[in-house]
């Protein structure tokens, strides 16, 4: 496995990145974890001219909980730093869920939570975990910093909305207003294997009643699937076998996969419906046993 | 004096550690790319995107361009020195480079040699080659097809696309059990195609020698002489001219024993270029073009008597064997030993009739970890057995025990024509029935399914052939299957013991020394192994097919056995009496009136040098090539439990208990992490791995995204038992070991998620049985086939 001929630069500072990539016009790729990139470089699915590694930037590596609740998880936040966060675990849980999930251990120890949202591959867990949780990216170029949805940062397979000057400096995850609460499931052929089919959902709830819900899929699509519609059938009241009945159906049915080698498109959309009531039911489960 | 402690001086029994690992966790291993060469040149191959295609045109030009090519292959070139194409083991031809037409994605199109391997791969990247595709074959069906393309239109003589039809067993008299039966049993499987995938892919440094004449090679080979053997055909040199030498080896598996176009191309390169080439595959290139395994279709019955007794078997298979018939297998049998199936079961008659086909997918039918097909013989039996035993409405044990050969019948002979020697298979089903509580097996999936979990419970049983062979029967391109084992003991009692098989992680530098320790007395520590060299080792047909204990472990034996007959010339000399007076125990020669009066081992072999009788050859070393009487019949008992979600058709195997019958175990440790290893394998069978192809022949599983193979996360517990039959006719008793796990494994799998699912008319599942089949056959209460239903004429 042989990569194309390409330029490597290891920039200091975050605006001596910015100035590289401005300068590579599209043609320079940034190298956080590299655990999708380096693959595609030996596979010559990738053949950038330059990399931009970002490693050697100081101040990127934070998980950190701001004052308001809010969780920041910095470009070169590992995997490994998310699953090893015990405290994640009560403020949120779909992230404590899905961390352990992530590809294999070696895979968690290098690559990155922010660079597997701008990877933006439809079987990546992150980027339905962030659509779940309504977090958005921060986005630094020359002329400032953004903050874009996730939701609106994915915009295809393999695809983001970033100019190719900025960076992707860090994802926040909003606090949540009342208890949160939610889970992960993903089927996988293998540890590491892409997804057959993933669920992510978000809760908040005041009680029991829920408050504000978010879901996305994993693997179903051409990319991520938001499935927050399905998850307003949980708003406003408990959850009820019913409520959670019609959150599955519509998950299901927001669902777009394609029959291939890891199933029909009949199974995986069977998948989805089956993990949406389990990881509501296992919520109801814990509402009532708090109670 | 008191005797040696075997065990202490790591003889037969001793869970010595093994000796090679202190290289190899020092990453002091020694590979094929560990090699540098002065002046060595790098080789990259460019392949075919495209299953079936005629070659209009190949455009070399700009790649010749680049700074650092060297030299550019083609089949036209390779065509004008007679090397285009090149014969394989089971006497078909392979192409070396295309010529007329691609056959399989990812057959070799061109290669390039450059200064260094980026060079080579750009410039390969730069050929442009014109194709005009072809209708693509993917399975046996379409290959049968009257209207199917030809494949092989390079043969004269080949109007279709069969590779061969050929029989064994009586057919005549297995109608005749048929005709008596009471009940036939039916089940069509397919055993899928997998590969065999070592970590380390292959590969080869050619290194031709102008001013000597002399080429060495330097290879990624479980038989290094065959593969001189091979050389010497294709290249056209004598076979002193020719040096094989296999150094450490990252994996075979069967892999590694074929001889492969990348070889035979660094080779040319080395010659034309006057200079070292070094190729080192890709692990796409591995994945996707050498030797795959498996790949049969069976339609198998079963004549039964209403009170379980079997009358009498039918097997037909239909096998695919890629584009080139390249099985790596004794050439008198076709399909492999296919028709050692149901050699523990006492069965009157039995019949065998097995098709091969070319297809467009890669050559290769090697014998992945198993004894030429014996895995797909076992598992097609297993499988037939379990589905025997529930048409009977017969318990699973029970119709096994019924069936089995006893304890007191052996000799058997086998209804296939083959002959056991020893086993107690009642004894090994009954430990292995205890350590899973099979007695309480069914009140636990009674009470599960009151809970709405689906359990359940397989077993299989098998007796395999290891180690070919005898010369009678057993040869690879008419070159006998012995093997050979030489013995140099220095006058300080110090060894170096050299044999013809190799070692690929079986740990042969540690278990031969302690045969060595176990005829001779000397501490194993004190025996060096070296193996891998055509022009230091003794001739042997290598390592595959849990031939090394069985055949070449003999041969260690043996020549142990002639020196030690030599040393009691030397100990009687020494001790001044006749040789008849002389008794041995282990390490030491005794006056048999005096036993205080003694020399050791390492007393005599200083003597050998220094102080030999009038007349007596000196030295202390000697030869043994061991043409074993019969092949080695280990036995097995494997018993899974599972559990299968229902709603998302995940299984997980709740305990698995694993009885091994392999006779006397040399090294035990070794034992049991080469059945922990093959029981690995037999689960990524029944589980995941398996390599598949799409409508256009693109290979699904040319990389490990794809092609799955289990990790310590999925990977369950196994529980080892075991039970000792010593082999009868092997010097110490052993039989082969390697290869049982691998082979008797995956039916247990299978048989236990099909009795957890026994509730919803389901018979079989092909493997592997992915989650979205056990939900299919779950949903629908239908079998579920891998590929599309093959038909087959009687």
């Amino acid at each position: 496995m042989y990569p194309s001929r390409f330029g490597y630069e290891s920039p200091r500072a975050l605006d001596e990145a910015i100035e590289l990539l401005t300068r590579g016009q599209g043609e320079a790729k940034i190298l956080a974890g590299g655990q999708s990139l380096i693959p595609m470089l030996k596979l010559r699915f990738a053949s950038p001219e330059m990399l931009v590694d970002i490693n050697n930037l100081p101040g990127l590596s934070h998980l950190t909980v701001d004052p308001d609740g809010s969780l920041r998880v910095g470009a070169l936040c590992r995997h490994s730093q998310l699953e090893r966060a015990a405290a994640l675990a009560g403020p949120f849980p779909t992230i404590a869920a899905a961390a352990p999930l992530v590809a294999d251990p070696i895979v968690r120890n290098r690559g990155t939570l922010v660079g597997s949202i701008c990877h933006a591959d439809p079987q990546g867990d992150w980027a339905a975990v962030a659509i779940a949780l309504g977090a958005s990216v921060v986005a630094q170029g020359p002329s400032g910093r953004r903050r874009i949805p996730v939701a609106d940062f994915v915009s295809g397979p393999f695809q983001n909305v970033l100019a190719y000057d900025e960076v992707a400096v860090e994802v926040v995850f909003p606090a949540a207003a009342g208890t949160a609460a939610g889970g992960y499931l993903k089927l996988e052929r293998r540890v590491g294997d892409f997804a057959t089919a993933g669920v992510a959902v978000g809760l908040e709830r005041s009680g029991s009643v829920v408050t504000r819900a978010g879901m996305a899929l994993t693997g179903v699509g051409g990319a991520t699937i938001d499935a927050s519609g399905a998850a307003q059938a949980l708003v406003g009241g408990e959850l009820t076998a019913d409520r959670i009945a019609r959150a599955a159906e519509g998950a299901a049915a927001a669902a777009k996969p394609r029959s291939d080698h890891r199933g029909s498109a009949a199974y995986k959309r069977h998948i989805v419906h089956t993990f949406v009531t389990r990881i509501l039911t296992r919520v109801a489960d814990d509402v009532e046993r708090a109670a | 004096m008191t005797a040696l402690d075997e065990i202490k001086i790591g003889g037969l029994g001793a869970s010595r550690r093994r000796v090679e690992d202190n290289r190899f966790i020092r990453g002091k291993g020694n590979y094929v790319d560990d090699i540098v060469l002065p002046g060595m040149l790098h080789m990259e191959i460019l392949r075919s995107p495209v299953a079936h295609a005629r070659i209009v045109s190949i455009d070399t030009s700009k790649a010749w361009a680049i700074p650092g090519v060297r030299l550019v292959l083609t089949g036209e070139m390779m065509a004008k020195r007679n090397l285009a194409w090149m014969p394989t083991l089971s006497y078909d031809t392979q192409a070396v480079l295309a010529t007329d037409k691609v056959r399989f994605q990812g057959q070799e199109v061109a290669c390039v040699i450059a200064d260094d391997p980026y060079i080579a791969k750009d410039a390969c990247e730069a050929i442009v080659v014109e194709y005009e595709t072809l209708p693509v074959v993917v399975n046996p069906e379409q290959a049968l097809a009257t209207d199917a393309p030809l494949i092989r239109d390079d043969k004269e003589n080949q109007q279709d696309n069969v590779v061969f039809d050929w029989e064994v067993g009586d057919a005549a008299g297995t109608d005749r059990a048929f005709a008596q039966a009471d009940l036939v049993s039916k089940i069509e499987l397919h055993y899928p195609r997998s590969h065999p995938s070592p970590i380390e892919c292959c590969g080869s440094i050619a290194d031709f020698d102008r001013s000597t004449s002399k080429l060495t090679v330097y290879m990624t080979t479980q038989a290094p002489h065959i593969i001189r053997a091979a050389v010497s055909l294709v290249a056209e040199l004598p076979e002193h001219m020719i040096r094989i030498v296999s150094p450490d080896i990252g994996g075979g598996f069967g892999n590694k024993v074929p001889v492969y176009p990348g070889y035979v191309m660094s080779i040319l390169a080395s010659i034309l270029l006057e200079r070292p080439v070094k190729w080192i595959e890709d692990k796409t290139g591995n994945l996707i073009s050498t030797g795959f395994g498996r790949d049969v279709y069976l339609r198998g019955e079963m004549a039964l008597r209403k009170d379980g007794k079997i009358l009498g078997v039918r097997m037909h298979t239909l096998s695919d064997h890629g584009a080139f018939f390249a099985d790596a297998q004794p050439s008198k049998f076709k399909i492999g030993l296919m028709h050692s199936a149901f050699a523990a079961y006492d069965i009157p008659a039995a019949h065998l009739l097995a098709r091969g086909v070319y297809t467009n997918k890669a050559p290769g039918g090697v014998a992945y970890r198993c004894s030429f097909r014996v895995t797909e013989a076992m598992f097609f039996q297993e499988r037939m057995v379990q589905a025997a035993a529930d048409d009977l409405g017969m318990d699973q044990a029970e119709f096994r025990r019924v069936n089995f050969v006893r304890d007191d019948d052996f000799p058997h002979r086998t209804a296939f024509g083959f002959l056991t020697d020893s086993g107690q298979y009642g004894k090994c089903l009954d430990v292995g029935l205890e350590a899973i509580g099979y007695a309480d097996f069914q009140e636990r999936k009674k009470e599960a399914a009151a809970r709405g979990r689906l359990l359940g419970i397989g077993i299989s049983t098998m007796t395999e052939p290891l180690g070919a062979g005898n010369s009678r029967e057993y040869d690879i391109l008419g070159i006998k299957m012995f093997d050979s084992a030489e013995l140099r003991v220095h006058m300080t009692g110090k060894a170096l013991l050299r044999t013809g098989a190799k070692t690929q992680g079986q740990g042969h530098e540690t278990t031969w020394a302690q045969i060595v320790a176990h005829e001779l007395g000397l501490p194993a520590e004190d025996v060096v192994v070296e193996e891998g060299d055509t022009d230091t080792a003794p001739f042997g047909m290598g390592t595959y097919a849990s031939r090394s204990t069985p055949v070449a472990g003999a041969a260690v034996a043996m020549v142990a056995r002639k020196i030690r007959a030599k040393a009691r010339k030397l100990a009687a000399h020494l001790l001044e009496v006749s040789e008849e007076d002389v008794e041995w125990e282990l390490g030491r020669f005794y006056v048999r009136s005096a036993p205080n009066r003694g020399v050791t081992i390492q007393e005599c072999a200083a003597a050998a040098y220094s102080n030999m009788p009038d007349g007596m050859e000196p030295g202390l070393e000697n030869v043994a090539y061991y043409d074993p009487p019969n092949l080695t019949w280990p036995f097995a008992c494997y018993i899974a439990t599972v559990e299968v979600d229902p709603q998302t058709g995940v299984w997980d195997v709740l305990n698995f208990v694993a009885v091994d019958d392999c006779g006397v175990r040399i090294n035990p440790m070794i034992v049991e992490g080469q059945i922990m290893g093959g029981l690995t394998e037999a689960y990524a069978m029944a589980s995941m791995q398996f390599i598949t192809y799409d409508a256009e022949g693109n290979c699904v599983g040319s990389n490990y995204m794809d092609y799955l193979l289990p990790t310590a996360w999925e990977t369950p517990g196994f529980e080892l038992h075991e039970v000792v039959t010593p082999c009868p006719h092997h010097p110490i008793g052993a039989k082969g070991i390697g290869e049982c796990a691998t082979v008797g494994g995956p039916a247990a799998f299978v048989n236990a998620v099909m009795d957890a699912l026994k509730g919803f008319g389901v018979r079989n599942i092909d493997m592997p049985m992915l989650p979205d089949r056990v939900h299919e056959a779950i949903t629908t209460g239908r079998d579920v086939s891998g590929h599309p239903p093959v038909r087959q004429d009687d």
